[in-house]
């Protein structure tokens, strides 16, 4: 459905030498990127600020056209067809409305099934469903400019749909929104994932839309691929690990040791110490423990996927 | 077909769009007639004064000021808002034009058509007809032909310049005011006679970029009148060519800067 090889984008910045003197430097977004979505594939493209995530995206709907390698879309090369892809994907830029702006939100399906030149029927079908799945009908009439940034961003996610795309790309769709506004974005996207008819690709800081949505999920970090393929794998290769939270009624012993696992931190004089577990099971770890120690509480933590990321965009900044 | 249906959809969502602020719609409409009223009445007041300007009558002059402003208007109203490319180029707001299925520029100028300045139009037309009640026109099919098309074909060279110097967004994002010495003074220009203005200044706008095409040289082929600057009779109908070289021009300055954008980014 997405075939990228070896894909680049230069950008030239002048940047100022001297009172006048400016110097053009070469400055590489997207470097040599190969990347293939199946259909029906949930991708989550994360990277830090810069990285080039955003630029990909832009190549790929055909605003910005690659230095260097192929890409396609739906079988199309986005530059020179833009026109065409652009009836077979759905784009929501977090930042940018689709909307208009000063009409209600009603208005601006109406006008984008012209646009878009969808068939009354299958237009009044698919919007039917947005309507039900995001709760739509409260502010169909609103003017757009009036409306929630929750609200808009579900106005903008319809947008995307009604033309029935083959591919939807979301460029950060969840940022500034509410927790309420987010699980409403998430579920939806999981809904429309569940039935395989779309392939999506998203941008996001925030990991929770990765794990709540995405079976793969690709790191970009100074315009490369540093990680492709699930979170689980992720954790595996970055040997993150799930960890043992003990409160104890009195300190370990000294020279205490946990089979299986390894004191990781101690807190409140020992009162509360970390275990991180090196694969052996949680319950094996605990009743080991429980035989050895004054035991009052404990909890199972499971990794973070937010340390990993930033253990790992750490580790790519690194010369 | 269905382009052209999606196309009257984005202009009936900018109306509707404009008219949903109803006073400040109503105020600005109004408003508008006066700036281009004043346009025409600057002319006759210099004129009053002059009586004679480059070897023209008032009522000569004012033809060409009524080609020249009926074009302008028309031009202005069409594609004069294409000069805000520059905030969208600024802001990134043109990706979000860059992923419908239509042209870019059509979209650009049908989101953001002013609406409030249809009323320019109606005074534009008037000036004109009074234009042509002012003087004697001799009437043979011919003139009747170019006293349509030189208004248009001015608006379609306005509209050309319009967007060569919007397009310079797509280099420098702080083009600035740069363009509108060539939209604005262009106008500004068109509204005398050329024999006004000498030297190479009036070489290089009335010849080289073709602005003594617009008003002057129609309105000397509608008066019967021979250019006091020697060129032929015919020169006066070959408005609508200019007019043509100037849009394919622009066309190509636009598709350039298109391709630019898309190899640079915001």
């Amino acid at each position: 459905m997405i075939r990228m090889h070896e894909l680049r984008k230069d950008f030239t910045v002048r940047v100022k030498a001297g009172r006048l003197r400016r110097t053009r430097r070469t400055v590489t977004a997207v470097d040599r990127v190969s990347l293939t979505v199946e259909s029906g594939e949930m991708v989550g493209y994360i990277g830090p600020n810069g990285a080039g995530k955003s630029t990909t995206l832009k190549m790929l709907t055909g605003v910005l056209s690659p230095s260097g390698g192929e890409v396609s879309v739906c079988g199309l090369t986005p530059v020179p067809e833009r026109t065409r892809l652009a009836l077979r994907i759905g784009v929501v830029f977090g930042q940018r409305s689709q909307l208009w702006w000063d009409l209600p939100l009603a208005e601006s399906f109406r006008l984008l099934r012209h646009v878009y030149r969808v068939p009354a029927a299958e237009h009044a079908a698919r919007l039917r469903r947005c309507r039900d799945l995001l709760d739509l009908d409260a502010f169909l009439d609103t003017p757009v400019r009036q409306l929630s940034l929750g609200q808009r961003m579900r106005g903008e996610l319809t947008a995307a749909l009604l033309h029935g795309p083959r591919v939807l790309f979301l460029d950060e769709p969840t940022i500034g929104l509410d927790v309420v506004s987010k699980q409403a974005v998430r579920s939806f996207l999981a809904e429309l994932g569940g039935t395989g008819d779309v392939t999506l690709v998203l941008t996001t800081h925030d990991l929770a839309d990765i794990e709540r949505l995405c079976d793969r999920l690709v790191v970009i970090d100074h315009g490369r691929v540093v990680h492709d393929g699930t979170i689980d794998q992720l954790h595996v290769r970055y040997g993150s690990r799930r960890s043992l939270v003990v409160d104890l009624d009195a300190p370990l012993p000294p020279g205490f040791e946990l089979p299986g696992a390894s004191l990781t931190s101690s807190e409140a004089d020992g009162h509360r110490v970390t275990f991180a577990l090196d694969g052996v099971p949680a319950g094996t770890a605990v009743a080991a423990l429980v035989n050895a120690a004054p035991v009052r509480d404990l909890s199972v933590v499971e990794p973070g996927i937010e340390d990993v990321v930033a253990r790992l965009y750490a580790a790519t900044d690194a010369p | 077909m269905g382009e052209l249906r999606a196309y009257a959809a984005l202009l009936g969502g900018q109306v509707r769009s404009v008219a949903s602020y109803r006073a400040s719609f109503v105020i600005e409409l109004f408003s508008n007639i006066g700036a281009t009223a004043l346009d025409v009445v600057t002319v006759f007041v210099l004129f009053r004064v002059v009586t004679d300007l480059g070897g023209f009558k008032l009522p000569e002059g004012v033809l060409m000021t009524a080609i020249s402003a009926g074009g302008f208007v028309l031009a202005d109203f069409a594609v004069g808002n294409v000069d805000r490319l520059k905030t969208y180029v600024r802001t990134g707001t043109l990706d979000a034009v860059l992923v419908r299925p239509l042209g870019v520029l059509p979209q650009l100028l049908l989101l953001d058509l002013p609406v409030r300045k249809a009323l320019r139009l109606v005074v534009g037309v008037a000036t004109i007809g009074i234009a042509i009640g002012l003087n004697d026109i001799d009437w043979t099919p011919g003139r009747v032909l170019l006293v349509v098309v030189a208004p248009v074909a001015a608006a379609v060279f306005f509209g050309a310049i319009f967007v060569i110097s919007a397009s310079l967004a797509f280099w420098w994002v702080d083009s600035g005011e740069l363009g509108s010495a060539f939209t604005y003074g262009g106008r500004d220009f068109t509204a005398y006679p050329i024999t006004v203005f000498d030297g190479w200044f009036r070489t290089i706008f009335a010849y080289a970029l073709g602005f003594g095409f617009v008003a002057y040289q129609p309105a000397l082929a509608l008066l019967g009148r021979t250019d006091p600057l020697g060129l032929p009779a015919w020169a006066g109908y070959s408005s609508p060519l200019v007019a043509l070289l100037a849009a394919v021009l622009a066309a190509l300055v636009w598709r350039t800067g298109v391709r630019h954008y898309r190899s640079t980014g915001s």
